[in-house]
């Protein structure tokens, strides 16, 4: 199966869009330098670990088996994912979290997450601006940039598979940094085990902390930058907002932290320990994998169904004429699409 | 293929001027590509290492402190020793304050183009675009 023809005709620039989509290529002359580069990463190799991710970020041949070697040779990382508003200190948190981790003994692979340009295309990923010197050559910590290359919910379309490749390295923690989210980015929930959200004083009252989306799905808050004045007022309006929830099992503790100076930090990477074990504990954490592999599931589900009735559709010229229809008010877009999943379904 | 091109912009050594580097760095992403900069202050062997995880194209170092002799050089060692080949498939730039007749010996330590002031973003893009030492995966 091979979706890496352009299509023919006018549908291609207006619809074809799947290679950036990243639906993968698979083909024998691929298989071979994917094998190489899983083992080589598997072995430790950092180069190769590396290059593996662009293959994987670009959907270029070979992905689909590298993919599979990765899933399962994965080990079982956990994976914390770091999101909040552009400016509250996610990168900044994201370097002394990893310094915590490290005091802590463990391993960390950082992925971190910044937008693509709607125009261009191009993208600044400044994440690294704020990787202190301390563990910029340490080899328990490999750190790597994304751009979201136009997907939406604050993440890169690729994060689940890179977090996969990281996995398999051997990373004993996973860190995601989400590029700087509104309200309603919460695609991370998706990979992490634990999300933490950031918040600084003198965003918004209690009002923007009874809304729904990003606030409801930290499982750890963390009020940065608490020198500053209001701090205790957002603490307390995210406490007010967390007593309105139904208490169940975990109730998420509100951390405050100057991630600039380190205040907090140690604090911080306890809580993520600790909603660890409690997940493992409550047997949560199985349950949160199942939901989201579903997730994950669903996603290669849509783009595949998509890639295939598009193509087939396209060949045969049905996509035109179902377009004609739809210019010509012959049907609805809903009917179109359906009549061509029907079609194209087997 | 789908991939874009990636490009560490780093700032080796004590020199605390990144306006030229920023400025780099936003011409890239406007002409579409992936820029990673590394912020001030970088090691070469920080420097090496960033460009080994990122899994860059191009590597565009921008100095002005007058140390590019040694920091350059020692940079390309360090990333030869990272990627673990002496065969570097990265187009690598110096750009900033470096005298006309420093330049050979940069080249001959593995430099692919010299930029000093005055030149346009423009012809560094284009430049970077056409001398691509590896298709973009």
């Amino acid at each position: 199966m091979s979706f890496e023809r352009p299509l023919p005709g006018p549908a291609r620039s207006l619809y074809f869009r799947l290679p950036e989509d990243g639906v993968y290529i698979v083909g024998d002359h691929a298989a071979q330098s994917a094998l190489e580069l899983f083992e080589g990463l598997i072995q430790g190799s950092r180069p190769h670990l590396s290059r593996a991710i662009s293959v994987v970020e670009n959907g270029a041949p070979g992905a689909a088996e590298l993919l599979s070697h990765a899933y399962k040779a994965r080990k079982g990382a956990h994976i914390t994912g770091i999101t909040g508003s552009p400016g509250v200190g996610k990168s900044t948190l994201v370097d002394g979290i990893v310094r915590e981790m490290r005091k802590a003994g463990q391993t960390v692979g950082i992925i971190a997450v910044d937008p693509s340009s709607p125009f261009t295309g191009g993208a600044i990923l400044g994440d690294r601006v704020r990787m202190g010197q301390g563990h910029a050559l340490d080899e328990g910590v490999f750190f790597r940039s994304l751009a979201t290359r136009g997907h939406l919910g604050g993440l890169s379309r690729h994060t689940g598979d890179v977090i996969a490749l990281l996995d398999a390295f051997g990373f004993d923690q996973i860190v995601v940094e989400t590029v700087g989210a509104g309200q309603s980015e919460v695609d991370i929930m998706k990979y992490a085990h634990t999300v933490v959200v950031a918040l600084a004083p003198g965003l918004g009252d209690d009002m923007q902390a009874i809304k729904a989306g990003i606030l409801e799905i930290g499982d750890i808050f963390c009020v940065n930058k608490a020198d500053l004045p209001g701090a205790e007022r957002t603490r307390r309006d995210i406490e007010m907002m967390l007593d309105m929830k139904e208490p169940a099992g975990w109730r998420p503790p509100v951390v405050r932290a100057i991630a600039v100076n380190g205040e907090g930090l140690g604090d911080l990477v306890s809580e993520i320990f600790r909603h660890r074990s409690y997940l493992v504990a409550s047997d949560t954490l199985k349950e949160k994998k199942r939901w989201s592999y579903t997730a994950v599931l669903e996603e290669y589900l849509r783009l595949l169904t998509v890639a295939k009735v598009l193509e087939s559709a396209a060949r045969d010229g049905s996509l035109d004429a179902a377009l004609d229809d739809l210019m010509h008010g012959k049907a609805g877009p809903m009917e179109a699409a359906l009549n061509l999943l029907n079609k194209y379904r087997t | 293929m789908s991939g874009k091109i990636r490009v560490l912009v780093g700032k080796p050594g004590l020199d605390g001027h990144d306006r030229g580097a920023k400025v780099i760095a936003r011409a890239y992403r406007d002409a579409g590509m992936e820029v990673i900069y590394t912020g001030l202050h970088r090691t070469p062997e920080e420097l090496a290492r960033m460009a080994v995880e990122e899994d860059v194209d191009v590597v565009a170092l921008s100095i002005l402190s007058g140390a590019h002799g040694t920091l350059i050089p020692r940079f390309i060692d360090c990333f030869k020793k990272e990627k673990g080949t002496q065969d570097l498939d990265v187009l690598i730039l110096a750009g900033g304050i470096i005298p006309e007749e420093d330049i050979p010996a940069l080249k001959t330590a593995g430099v692919d183009e010299v930029f000093g002031p005055g030149t346009s973003t423009e012809t560094i893009v284009d430049y970077t675009r056409s001398h691509l030492k590896r298709p973009v995966a």
